[in-house]
């Protein structure tokens, strides 16, 4: 079994600015200023939140998986991951995290790509891509389809095998475990809480997850 | 049964290729020398929009590795590239592409108007500067493929590259489902350890190539594949 760290923060909830539930199956997108924490909370247990990041001021400069797992040369995300944007810049770091393990290899459920993994009757099922589709729709700003890259899964469990297998397991998270980020510039997050019912990524039953947001300095 | 090339072609190491190669016909990319890294991104050359999606391909397939049987999402549910042949038996989709800072860090900077056309060069800047030709750009490219590269991961999720995994005359073969804007760049692979750039050539070759049938191994290969089959298909209707 691999190694799994458990980091708690010691920020406390009543101290944070700012603090949201997102509901399964909805979009949510949010600034997130440099030197902000935000800490993202699986309320219910084994729900996958994904979650994209970009460069407030340059969209193009967004969080990329591939240049994460390679400049800390390993899949999974946990604390102490700095979270690399495709020029290069550390858009956040994970400074606490409850749960140990969170995936960026699986990337987002999509209507299309259910109707190929499960059955083309799952077409009309809501998915991630629809939600980030309606929460870049609403924020505006000129962002588009291929804004949505390759997003991080926090709370999902897709453990790789040293024989190339990939596989969606069952979560390592339950009720009460969280991940929190520092942003090191200024971001713009954008979360699908994610609505898949057609595999273990959520338990079968997606359930609200909770959005904190702490300033600088505030313990 | 592979027809005599349409085209064919050496592309240099340190370099960068397209070609909207179309329905019907195969790319395959030869390691001329051994130890070549080809970086490579696909686009649906009639919808841009849609194009190469790497986590969809590897749950589709419950894969982290590519081989022959393989085949390329894009983020549609449709099949962009079949890998049809394969001699190297395990292409790397996690490590994405090298960049500016990345190859002046592990080789020193060798700019144009010191080394001329032996300057250092990175797959990152090379393939948006090819999507630039095409009206596209930094926003259009997402994760990549690097064939004839092998990284593994542990029971902890460190990756491991393998040295010399590539040998002369290695090949794979891309069976293109749609026209498909291919874009290829033979820089060095990011975890490459050398110290030396020393990029590597590959040969290219397009030939005609049947309709993949109703046994075709890459349909075939899981019920996700003949399902994406079915919904490439459908676009064409």
């Amino acid at each position: 079994m691999a190694t799994i760290n458990l980091q708690i923060s010691p920020l406390r909830p009543e101290t944070a600015a700012r603090n949201f539930i997102v509901e399964a199956g909805d979009p949510f997108v949010h600034e997130i200023l440099k030197g902000q924490t935000v800490r993202i909370v699986d309320l219910e247990g084994n729900q996958a939140v994904d979650t994209l990041f970009f460069n407030a001021h340059d969209y193009a400069d967004r969080y990329s998986a591939q240049d994460t797992i390679r400049e800390q040369g390993n899949i999974y995300l946990t604390t102490g991951t700095r979270l690399i944007s495709t020029e290069g810049n550390v858009l956040l770091t994970i400074t606490a995290d409850t749960c140990g393990r969170h995936d960026t290899l699986g990337g987002a459920c999509a209507q299309e790509s259910n109707m190929v993994r499960y059955a083309f009757e799952k077409r009309y099922m809501h998915a991630c891509r629809q939600s980030f589709l309606r929460g870049i729709q609403h924020w505006k700003h000129g962002l588009e389809k291929r804004d949505i890259t390759s997003n991080i899964n926090f709370f999902m469990n897709v453990p790789v095998t040293p024989e190339g297998g990939l596989t969606f397991e069952d979560g390592v998270s339950e009720a009460g475990k969280y991940v929190e980020l520092r942003a090191e510039m200024d971001v713009l997050m954008v979360i699908s809480n994610c609505p898949q019912l057609n595999n273990p990524c959520n338990a079968y039953n997606p359930t609200p997850v909770q959005v904190l947001i702490w300033d600088e300095h505030v313990r | 049964m592979r027809s005599t090339p349409l085209y064919t072609e050496t592309v240099p190491g340190g370099s960068t290729w397209s070609h909207v190669l179309k329905r019907g016909t195969a790319l395959r990319i030869t390691d001329a020398a051994g130890g070549a890294n080809v970086a490579a991104y696909f686009l649906n050359f009639e919808m841009p929009a849609e194009r190469f999606n790497l986590p969809d391909t590897l749950k589709a397939q419950h894969t982290a590795r590519l081989t022959k049987g393989h085949v390329l999402y894009s983020d549609m549910g449709r099949i962009l590239c079949s890998i049809t042949e394969d001699s190297v038996g395990w292409h790397d989709p996690i490590s994405g592409v090298s960049n500016a800072a990345l190859i002046e860090k592990r080789y020193g900077k060798a700019t144009y108007q010191q080394a001329h056309n032996n300057w250092h060069q990175n797959a990152r800047d090379g393939l948006i500067i090819e999507l630039g030709k095409y009206g596209l750009g930094p926003r259009d490219l997402h994760a990549t493929v690097n064939f004839f590269s092998k990284v593994t991961v542990d029971n902890d999720g460190c990756l491991h590259y393998s040295p010399n995994h590539s040998r002369a005359g290695s090949c794979v073969e891309l069976r293109a489902e749609m026209n498909v804007l291919v874009l290829l760049n033979t820089c060095p692979h990011p975890l490459d350890p050398g110290d030396v750039y020393a990029p590597k050539p590959v040969e290219l070759s397009i030939s005609s190539v049947p309709a993949p049938r109703s046994d075709d191994a890459c349909r075939m290969l899981c019920p996700e594949n003949t399902r994406g089959f079915l919904m490439t298909e459908f676009y064409f209707l």
